[in-house]
């Protein structure tokens, strides 16, 4: 049923200083899918997604987006960092944040006008945080930071989402919003691709999951390959986590 | 004020505002120590030059001295990305030796010629209007003037092509990168312009001022503003200020004139992290008084929210409960009252209806630390803004 594939992983090697972090990969993600990313840490998954969007050279492998280059496919493609790896007292504010998603189909030296101003504020609403538009991001909790980003996400219209665990630090309301918005994005037929580490929630949220341990365990439907082998094999200790029903 | 002196103070409030617009990235990318690095490590790249062209002004002087700003740069990263040393240990270890190569130089071949390291440490704005640009035979001003001028021009221009492209890289390399905004080519091109301002800048005001101008603008404005583009104009403002003033300071003490525009710059730094409204660290003081005062209310409240005994909501009883908590019953009292959140009769303190709603939102924000609740709160009270 889902012939068609969104991206595509030959052979990728990516290593830290002659170390490798990710180990010959293939991988192949049909479109149209919810797919969480697991794996321990230091498993590679945040380099996955890194070296998929062009932001870490590989040393070996190449990957496609659509059968093409990403570097022709960028406006596919929407990409949520971990909430992290930024600075929050850097001044701006949420709306200019959300803004930055447009910038993309801008290219260079254009400066967004009144139609990315609109395209923001419709994904601000969407996030439910259009109160805090003008609100510096500093003074946002944890949760609505990482809305602000998935917002950022949504404003680029793509028909391919990488997140990098948009769930760490957020209340549960938090989390039970996102996931509702991603499970919309995949009813409208886009990829969603999620770094996850809460293991209990995979059957809940994901139709889709792939494993990793600096190599590709397993990747498939998570009613077939969500089970106690390919977690044991992936975290390396017995593990048991019941399938729900 | 004579042409000389309008002519100083001109030229110092252009490398003021040079300055501050690489200056606000710098600092919001916490590279501020790249520039102290780069204003040492030119020192070569200018002797070099000076050799070729004999001529300090020269554009082939200032592109080869910015080129050793870049190599200072690059060979930083160099090191820090073997991993054996961390960022600061690398621009430590890279800058002395560039430096110390230009001293060298400087010591062997330039002994009788107008270049010596106090110099191009310090500069001498006094005497920029002497060194005059003449075409054919015209005088059109100051040679220092036309330099400074040029660059401005060039890096305004950049700020305005580039301004969305800096600031997303600036926020976010990685978003940064994955729209296709090259995060290396933006990281070089500011260092470029970095480069550039501080060789063009340093003969008229000193390689050290450089540093200050570039830092210190940048790192008052962070403090009073939430907005990307204001900072960039505090930051130009409050340059141009110190320059002004610097140099009537130098006049009348009769002393350095980068000296002077360095020390206001320190003073002024040293205003607005005293009086700043929202980071200033009286600011903060009243800020955290404040929050202590409103947990003990916060304390109180529920103290009364609990406890339906009227031996335990008296006032005395209170005063005991409170000033356990050292902080002053009185302010407490007078923060519920202010806020109708208790009523006191016959010395019998109970909450008001008001008081128990808040009572319980605060309590449930404390809990499940979801804040939509409480957003009205947040004006009135330092406790919940985060």
């Amino acid at each position: 049923m889902k012939d068609k594939i969104a991206v595509k992983v030959d052979d990728l090697t990516v290593a830290y200083n002659y170390k490798p972090v990710l180990w010959d990969i293939d991988l192949e993600i049909p479109e149209g899918v919810l797919m969480a990313i697991v794996g321990p840490n230091g498993a590679g998954k945040s380099t996955l997604i890194k070296s998929i969007l062009g932001i870490l050279d590989p040393i070996a492998g190449s990957i496609s987006i659509y059968d093409k280059p990403y570097e022709k496919q960028r406006a596919l493609v929407a990409y949520v960092p971990q909430k992290g790896s930024v600075d929050w007292d850097f001044p701006t504010t949420a709306l200019d944040v959300v803004m930055m998603g447009t910038y993309g189909s801008l290219g260079w030296i254009k400066r967004p006008g009144q139609k990315q101003k609109k395209a923001a504020l419709e994904a601000l609403e969407k996030v439910g945080m259009l109160p805090f538009k003008g609100r510096q991001i500093s003074q946002l909790s944890g949760g609505q930071q990482q809305r602000i980003f998935l917002a950022r996400a949504l404003v680029q219209n793509a028909s391919i989402y990488f997140m990098d665990e948009p769930f760490q630090g957020v209340d549960a309301t938090t989390e039970i919003a996102i996931i509702n918005i991603l499970k919309e994005l995949r009813k409208a037929g886009k990829t969603v691709i999620v770094v996850h580490h809460d293991l209990q929630t995979v059957p809940e949220y994901f139709d889709w999951v792939t494993f990793l341990n600096v190599k590709k365990i397993a990747t498939g439907p998570v009613k077939d390959i969500f089970n106690d082998d390919n977690l044991t094999k992936t975290y390396g200790i017995n593990y048991k986590v019941s399938v729900q029903e | 004020m004579s042409s000389a002196q309008i002519e100083i103070q001109i030229i110092a409030s252009l490398v003021a505002i040079a300055c501050a617009i690489p200056g606000t990235f710098l600092v919001l990318r916490k590279m501020a120590m790249i520039s102290d690095a780069i204003s040492h490590s030119i020192l070569p790249g200018i002797v070099v030059g000076f050799f070729i062209t004999h001529d300090l002004n020269s554009p082939v002087l200032i592109l080869l001295a910015a080129l050793t700003g870049i190599i200072t740069v690059v060979l930083v990263e160099y090191i820090q990305k073997t991993g054996l040393v961390k960022e600061d240990t690398a621009i430590g270890l890279v800058f002395p030796a560039l430096f110390s190569i230009g001293v060298i130089l400087i010591a062997k071949n330039a002994n009788d010629v107008h270049l010596d390291v106090d110099a191009v440490l310090l500069g001498e704005l006094a005497f920029a209007p002497f060194d005059r640009l003449v075409i054919g035979g015209t005088d059109i001003g100051p040679k220092s003037l036309w330099i400074i001028g040029c660059i401005l021009l060039v890096t305004i221009t950049l700020l305005f092509a580039f301004f969305k492209e800096l600031k997303v890289s600036t926020f976010d390399k990685g978003l940064a990168a994955s729209l296709g905004f090259s995060p290396v080519i933006l990281h070089y091109g500011l260092m470029s312009v970095s480069s550039v301002t501080t060789v063009g800048a340093f003969d008229a005001v000193g390689a050290i001022l450089v540093v200050a101008l570039m830092i210190a603008p940048a790192a008052t404005a962070y403090l009073l503003t939430t907005d990307l583009k204001k900072m960039l104009g505090l930051a130009i403002g409050f340059g141009v200020f110190s320059a002004i003033l610097g140099y009537w300071v130098a006049h009348w003490l009769d002393a350095s004139i980068a000296g002077s525009i360095t020390t206001v710059l320190g003073l002024l730094f040293l205003m607005v992290y005293l009086f700043a409204p929202s980071k200033g660290i009286i600011a903060v003081l009243y800020r955290e008084k404040q929050q202590r005062i409103e947990v003990s209310l916060l304390t109180f409240l529920l103290h009364l929210k609990n406890h339906n005994e009227e031996e335990e909501r008296h006032v005395n009883h209170l005063n005991e409960h409170i000033n356990w908590q050292k902080v002053r019953s009185k302010s407490v009292l007078e923060l519920a009252q202010k806020n109708n959140m208790i009523s006191i009769t016959e010395n019998i303190v109970s909450l008001t209806e008001k008081g128990n709603e808040f009572t319980s939102k605060a309590i449930d924000y404390i809990i499940t630390n979801e804040d939509t609740q409480i957003e009205d709160m947040k004006d009135d009270f330092f406790l919940f803004r985060g």
